[in-house]
């Protein structure tokens, strides 16, 4: 590879040996988030922010045992969240394993609703290098709109920082034009230091987002780990000028939570970030709680669950 | 090398930009105001019983969030007060002095719990007549007076435990003049260690925040104390001095200014008065270039606007590491602009009405000074009600240690903010000041925590949090920050005279 003569911030973060992380105070943190979740949210911002968290899904489905059949269904569910709702929109993706990513695609075809692939050995990211990077492109060929990846955690652990810079940089040029998501796997890392130290690795070697989790560890998703990672984005942006994305993942089922996280993003980074384009929500059953609001919002009433369908 | 990150070049101008404007649009979320009943007229409450006032004299209580009137209390004049001090002395010698520690501890048990059952009712109360926000008085104010009371019923009974091998007696009778600032919770630290203790107390709520102490009267009443024990007047300046002067009166007990407390030190020297002052302050929040930066920047925001500003210990003077300056100033702007200001019984409110027309003034008098004084003035771009007494978070940068608004107390949103280099200045500079009641120090590295705490001359020093109250951890003052402490074990003693047993 040719020297290059600028020198990047991606350059500089690294020399450094990765210790530019600014420490992050436990319980600061942890107070911080707990105010956002004070704020309290009522009539058309209530009804505003239902819409837009709805917006904000990534509709997922993990599992061994997922099928053709099954990715089919949650992807019509995608485009028609509630067809007797007018007005409603669709979430944003449908994420699922690269061996689904065909069938979702042609399902979600001229829906708007882009296709996201799990890649690099998910969850563990345990797989040799060359597995990850064929991977990451058998995805992207099927047609993936976005790749979320796996940082080697265990790697990070070791302190061998250098690595999983490398790893990123090299699934992001393996990604082409599909947007990286940088899933940190806040749970395994444990401390804020590390989630904040792992969240300017990702974004220093190229992501587009960092997503906390895979949802196969707990703690998957919370507010203060959210919160570092949106001071992560915050600082970067002033740093580069480029504007990161951010995806909670696992553990975000009721509307109240998603509009607490809502309140957050709009109080941290704020208005430029309030679109699918740069906040998403992994998560399966969020959508239907929102809808089961939205209902209530519009008729005053709640309606039993089994109004909504499942898939 | 293998370096694959995406390249990407620094613009070095600064138009980098978040934008907040919808963070401070939410839909109104009103507390209702049905949960607190507000009588047209309250009375003196003195030997257990509301009672019109001798001099027939009645004042308004405004709601400094929209100037209407919600009430009117009664004004003591010296007679008043008299008869007050009368119903205490009465009260000590024939109840209070002689109860068994544990029965005097029932009782404060008992208000404590009424307290918390009535704490809706409380905080409604609180913001409508202080200004606050509903989301303070109900997440902070009222709980904490419900911990005071609990935590100070529990060492009546427990003296000789606190004061080994000696006899704790208490003093007699209690003058307690608080402001108005956390008028209920003023009115709890002054009157849980005191009763404790076996006082009996005459307490004077500030002029224009009485209303929450007229309800802890009537829970006092509710909770069946002796007639007397407590008693609460209400009334302005002329009445704090005839309770200062009352030569019945065994001790005094004072938070408000320094201005005040310096009055009161001269009226009672020469007595044999005791006298606990709790007066003004100009902390410094300092920041290491080491510091967890966003949590410190958090720790600025909530120490300077937390309550409007209108805390003693409040965080007024900010000195940040220069090597970390730009960002620091930065980060405060961009949360100055999330900080949602108006009506305080919305429930999203972060920054509610200045306490007062008068305090405003004192304010707006300050904001001038600063910019005259050449230092560089910051406000949000918030949108302010039109009616009721607001200020903007304000910031000053490029201030001098020599400016007034350095220097002076101006118990409101204003925060001055000031470079430092080395460890060894931002000591003497956090130093030199006449006050010493509080200091905040923001770094990673536990040695300097320790290092600062040392050397600080305040009394109470925060490292990496601000603003932390507890009933078990004494607060008080250095220099003209006043003496004396309250909270805690130490806050039994100014209460108490501790005989020797041989």
């Amino acid at each position: 590879m040719a020297v290059k003569t600028t020198v990047t911030p991606g350059l500089i973060f690294r020399q450094a040996g990765f210790n530019l992380s600014p420490r992050v105070d436990q319980v600061g943190i942890e107070e911080r988030a707990a105010r956002f979740t004070k704020r309290s949210i009522k009539k058309e911002t209530k009804v505003n922010g239902l819409m837009l968290a709805l917006n904000m899904i990534d509709l997922t489905t993990l599992e061994g045992k997922d099928s053709e059949g099954k990715v089919k269904q949650m992807c019509y569910k995608a485009m028609h969240l509630l067809d007797t709702y007018p007005g409603l929109p669709t979430v944003a993706a449908v994420c699922v394993y690269p061996s689904m990513v065909k069938t979702a695609k042609k399902a979600l075809e001229g829906s708007g609703v882009k296709v996201a692939s799990v890649a690099t050995g998910f969850p563990s990211g345990q797989e040799p290098h060359s597995v990850k990077i064929s991977d990451t492109k058998f995805a992207v060929q099927n047609g993936a709109d976005e790749i979320d990846m796996v940082i080697s955690r265990g790697k990070f652990l070791e302190g061998e920082y250098n690595f999983v810079f490398d790893e990123i940089a090299s699934i992001k040029e393996a990604c082409g034009e599909a947007r990286l998501k940088v899933i940190l796997e806040t749970g395994e890392l444990v401390t804020y230091d590390k989630v904040r130290r792992a969240s300017d690795i990702a974004m220093y070697a190229g992501a587009d987002f960092i997503k906390t989790s895979t949802g196969k560890v707990t703690p998957a998703a919370t507010m203060p780990v959210t919160l570092v990672m949106l001071g992560a984005i915050r600082d970067f942006y002033f740093s580069t000028g480029k504007k990161i994305g951010m995806k909670p993942a696992g553990g975000i089922s009721k509307s109240k939570l998603a509009l607490h996280y809502l309140v957050m993003l709009n109080e941290i980074l704020g208005e430029d970030w309030m679109n699918n384009h740069l906040f998403r929500f992994g998560a399966s059953s969020l959508a239907n709680d929102l809808l089961m609001q939205l209902m209530k919002e519009k008729t005053g009433v709640y309606q039993g669950k089994d109004y909504f369908s499942i898939d | 090398m293998n370096h694959k990150g995406i390249n990407m070049s620094i613009p070095r101008n600064n138009t980098l930009k978040l934008k907040f404007d919808s963070a401070r649009k939410y839909a109104p979320a009103p507390e209702s105001r049905a949960a607190a009943k507000i009588d047209p007229r309250y009375d003196l409450f003195i030997n257990g019983k509301f009672e019109k006032p001798l001099s027939k004299k009645y004042f308004d209580t405004i709601n400094p969030a929209n100037e209407e009137k919600l009430s009117e209390v009664a004004e003591a004049n010296a007679a008043d007060v008299d008869k007050a001090v009368s119903a205490a002395r009465n009260a000590y010698n024939k109840y209070w002095k002689k109860m068994p520690p544990k029965e005097r501890g029932k009782y404060i048990f008992r208000i404590a719990r009424m307290v918390q059952e009535r704490a809706r009712e409380l905080a409604v109360v609180e913001t409508l007549d202080c200004g606050k926000p509903i989301r303070e008085s109900r997440d902070f104010d009222i709980p904490v007076v419900g911990n005071h009371f609990f935590y100070y019923a529990g060492w009546a009974d427990k003296l000789e435990y606190a004061f080994p091998n000696r006899n704790a007696q208490p003093l007699g009778v209690a003058g307690q003049i608080i402001p108005w600032n956390f008028p209920l919770l003023m009115a709890a630290w002054k009157i849980a260690p005191a009763l404790a203790t076996g006082n009996t107390v005459v307490l004077k709520p500030a002029e224009t925040t009485p209303l929450s102490a007229l309800k802890l009267a009537e829970i006092i009443q509710e909770a069946d104390l002796p007639p007397g024990v407590v008693n609460i007047i209400t009334g302005a300046g002329a009445t704090g001095a005839a309770i200062v002067n009352h030569h019945d009166i065994n001790k005094i007990a004072f938070t408000g200014s320094t201005e005040v407390g310096k009055i009161i030190q001269r009226v009672i020297s020469g007595t044999n008065k005791k006298a606990t002052l709790e007066l003004g302050g100009k902390a410094a929040n300092i920041i290491f270039d080491d510091a967890p930066i966003d949590q410190a920047v958090e720790g600025v925001i909530n120490g300077i606007f937390f309550n409007q500003g209108h805390v003693c210990c409040a965080g007024s003077r900010l000195y940040v590491q220069e090597s970390v300056f730009k960002e620091v100033v930065r980060k405060i702007k961009d949360r100055l602009e999330t900080l949602i200001v108006g009506n305080p019984m919305d429930k999203n409110t972060d920054i509610g009405a200045i306490n007062s027309k008068q305090q405003l003034d004192t304010i707006h008098k300050y904001l001038k000074i600063g910019q005259k004084e050449g230092a560089e003035m910051y406000q949000s771009s918030c949108d302010l009600p039109t009616k009721g007494f607001y200020c903007r978070p304000t910031i000053f940068t490029n201030v001098a240690q020599s400016n007034r608004i350095a220097q002076e107390e101006i118990f409101g949103p204003v925060l001055a903010i000031q470079s430092f280099r080395t460890d060894d200045e931002v000591i003497e500079k956090a130093n030199n000041t006449p006050y010493g009641l509080s200091a905040g120090v923001w770094t990673d590295k536990g040695s300097k925590i320790f290092n600062m705490t040392t050397k600080l001359r305040a009394g109470v020093v925060w490292a990496n949090t601000f603003n932390q109250f507890d009933p078990t951890s004494p607060f008080g003052g250095y220099k003209e920050s006043g003496y004396g402490r309250e909270g805690g074990l130490h806050g039994l003693l100014p209460y108490l005279t501790l005989q020797s047993i041989s």
